[in-house]
């Protein structure tokens, strides 16, 4: 990647503490956004990826907290900023985009007044200038009459013009990044294209940086520049789409690309992964994916790979990506 | 399996399982009576299903496919008489099961038809232990009366299914979703049915879990010789589960063919709209140029072809006339375009234009 990287996560472990000891969610995860990118991080229910793009963002459930690990955007130390601070960074450097839109709007304001309230709390403008710029994002993210639906509520719109608001209520004081943690996943599939295509129009035009959570490996290879694979709270792959994809490193990403059907053939069989991702409770030593894993070998079932590159990709397992010198 | 079985695909049976004529469901979705006279405001009627024919041949996969709101659902609801039809036939073996009224000529028809549903933590009752959810359908029909025999059945359903037959001491929390999803199927097919209703089997499981269940069920098809009906959205699971494919807009068909031709050759532009607008992992068409426009509200849809808001082929005709399903040998297909021969040919999913 050329030049400083946007954003970095190093390490990153977030953790749940309950009575019975710490539940760790999100198990030292590194990655880099660079400006202007859009990472794809993908993996299936649980394998930690809303957790990561929520502790960047500041926004853990409680009692959810980062227990180790930095991140920094722009040189800025994100993870110890107090809630006051927060509220500076969010929404004016990073913006986000949640599943479903009507957890991001309120129904009681019209989406006009949020929009400038959103705008005159992160830039210095007035009622005027707000509501002028309020419309011209309504415009520019595809709402027809943008200048009347200003007085219109939340409820008065479809699913997916209601995303699309969300998306000019993220750009409103135009982030360098954007959190999108399953911004399609509630819509209908004609809107979802429109939508994916809209965010990527959108983050070209105004240079702005996109962290794509999604389960759907499809919007993926539509839309990211790069992907990261997790699986039970860590990384297993980081890589280029097109190698990811098509050239998969470990194990896991590669039994999920086969087991994901497509419209362009009917095989007797789809390639399953057998068994399901294990609770965090229930973590297996070593490589986490190691009981589900055809290559497990003896390294896998009692020491945690680490990631190594394998250019492009880099990927963390013993049997694809073994260390230059093996520790024996 | 050994519980006795009405003739599944049985040889000599008709080849057509279930047979659908004008099946036409509305919902009265009005305001108050008070709303309505004191403030005018007018009644209101969802046609949910609107006039729809179909056949579902024995022993084979039809699907339903279509975005929210297009009526895949309902009709799937319908056909288990979970909903009573407002007008049309719904023949399933010889009997029209919209006409029944009674209760006891119903249950042995019930018996053998049985639904599978999206979410499986919905669908199970938390506080049963597995095996009396399995149990339920047996003992709800009377199929077995001995409790070592239904302990039997329940084990041998179960095994089916992929899970043990010690499962059945345990309660669903004990289990993720897909191992739920397979209790579903395990109590749906303990009545013995010929006909399981699927309305959206795979859509609350992860894509690891989805191929194990859609392996199940195709199994299962094979071993059992069911007949589905699977609801979804999803294109791809529907190439991979069916033999025939009916895609739904606004209650209804647009067009029906056997699913390798509708792949090879989609006719109306609602079907190519979907499968060029489905991102697809191995051709990933990264400068997508997304048709706008939304599906029209069900309450209010547009007159003559539904679809005409949203067509590029659109013309007079379709914007007064409303086209009707017609049957050309190569599938079914109500759309003027695809009649008056002005239809582009098609050049794949991923290509521009249709």
């Amino acid at each position: 990647m050329a030049g400083q990287p946007l954003l970095t996560v190093r390490d990153l472990v977030v953790e749940f503490p309950t009575r019975r000891g710490a539940l760790r969610v999100v198990d030292g995860v590194s990655l880099d956004i660079a400006p202007g990118e859009v990472l794809g991080v993908v993996g299936e229910s649980g394998a930690g990826k809303s957790q990561t793009g929520a502790a960047i963002i500041g926004l853990l459930e409680p009692p959810g907290r980062i227990a180790g690990g930095a991140v920094h955007l722009e040189g800025q130390r994100l993870d110890t900023l107090s809630g006051e601070q927060w509220r500076r960074v969010r929404g004016r450097r990073i913006g986000a985009v949640f599943q479903d839109p009507l957890t991001s709007l309120n129904p009681l304001y019209t989406v006009g007044r949020q929009l400038t309230e959103t705008i005159r709390t992160h830039l210095d403008m007035t009622e005027a200038q707000a509501r002028a710029r309020a419309r011209a994002l309504l415009g520019e993210v595809g709402i027809p009459a943008a200048g009347e639906r200003l007085d219109a509520y939340p409820h008065q719109f479809s699913g997916g013009m209601r995303q699309r608001v969300v998306i000019a209520l993220a750009l409103c004081a135009n982030p360098r990044l954007i959190i999108a943690d399953e911004p399609t996943t509630a819509l209908d599939v004609s809107i979802q294209a429109q939508i994916t295509a809209l965010l990527k129009r959108l983050c070209r035009d105004h240079g702005t940086a996109v962290m794509l959570i999604t389960h759907d490996m499809g919007v993926i290879a539509e839309t990211a520049d790069r992907v990261a694979v997790m699986y039970a709270g860590r990384l297993v792959e980081t890589g280029p789409v097109d190698a990811v994809v098509n050239r998969p490193l470990h194990p896991y990403t590669e039994g999920l690309m086969a087991c994901i059907p497509t419209m362009h053939d009917r095989p007797p069989r789809l390639a399953q992964i057998e068994g399901a991702m294990p609770a965090p409770r229930a973590m297996p030593p070593g490589c986490a994916f190691h009981p589900r894993c055809p290559l497990a070998m003896e390294p896998c079932v009692s020491m945690r790979p680490p990631m190594v590159a394998r250019p492009p990709s880099a990927a963390a397992c013993w049997v694809r990506a073994p260390e230059p010198e093996p520790v024996s | 399996m050994t519980a006795p079985r009405d003739g599944i695909g049985a040889p000599g049976g008709e080849a057509v399982l279930v047979r659908l004529r004008g099946v036409t469901k509305h919902f009265d979705v009005s305001p108050p009576l008070l709303a309505r006279l004191l403030e005018g405001r007018r009644r209101q009627v969802l046609k949910a299903v609107d006039g729809l024919d179909l056949d579902v041949a024995r022993g084979r996969t039809t699907a339903l496919v279509g975005e929210s709101g297009c009526g895949k659902s309902t009709v799937a609801r319908l056909l288990v008489t979970l909903y009573r039809p407002t007008a049309g036939d719904m023949i399933f073996e010889g009997v029209d099961i919209g006409r029944l009224r009674d209760r006891r000529a119903l249950a042995p028809l019930r018996r053998r038809m049985q639904m599978i549903f999206q979410d499986p933590f919905a669908s199970l009752n938390p506080r049963w232990r597995v095996g009396r959810i399995i149990a339920e359908p047996i003992r709800a029909h009377g199929l077995l009366d001995d409790p070592a025999a239904i302990r039997r059945r329940v084990a041998e359903l179960l095994e089916h299914v992929g899970l043990r037959a010690a499962d059945a001491e345990r309660f669903p929390h004990e289990f993720s979703g897909g191992q739920r999803q397979r209790i579903s199927i395990a109590r749906g097919l303990a009545s013995s049915p010929h006909f399981l209703v699927c309305d959206e089997p795979t859509s609350a499981l992860d894509v690891s879990v989805q191929a194990q269940i859609l392996n199940l069920l195709r199994d299962l098809q094979r071993d059992l010789g069911l007949t589905y009906l699977v609801i979804s959205h999803d294109l791809a699971v529907v190439r991979f589960m069916a033999d025939t494919i009916g895609v739904m807009y606004l209650g209804r068909l647009c067009e029906v063919a056997p699913a390798d031709l509708l792949f090879a050759r989609p006719r109306h532009p609602y079907t190519r709209l979907l499968m060029e607008t489905v991102p697809d992992l191995r051709r990933p068409d990264r400068d997508r140029q997304p048709l706008a426009g939304e599906v029209p509200s069900p309450l209010d849809p547009p007159p003559g072809c539904a679809f005409h808001t949203r067509c590029p082929l659109a013309d007079d005709r379709c914007r007064q006339e409303r086209p009707g399903l017609r049957d050309d040998g190569a599938g079914q297909v109500a759309c003027h375009a695809v009649e008056e021969g002005r239809l582009p040919a098609w050049r794949g999913a991923g290509m521009p234009g249709g």
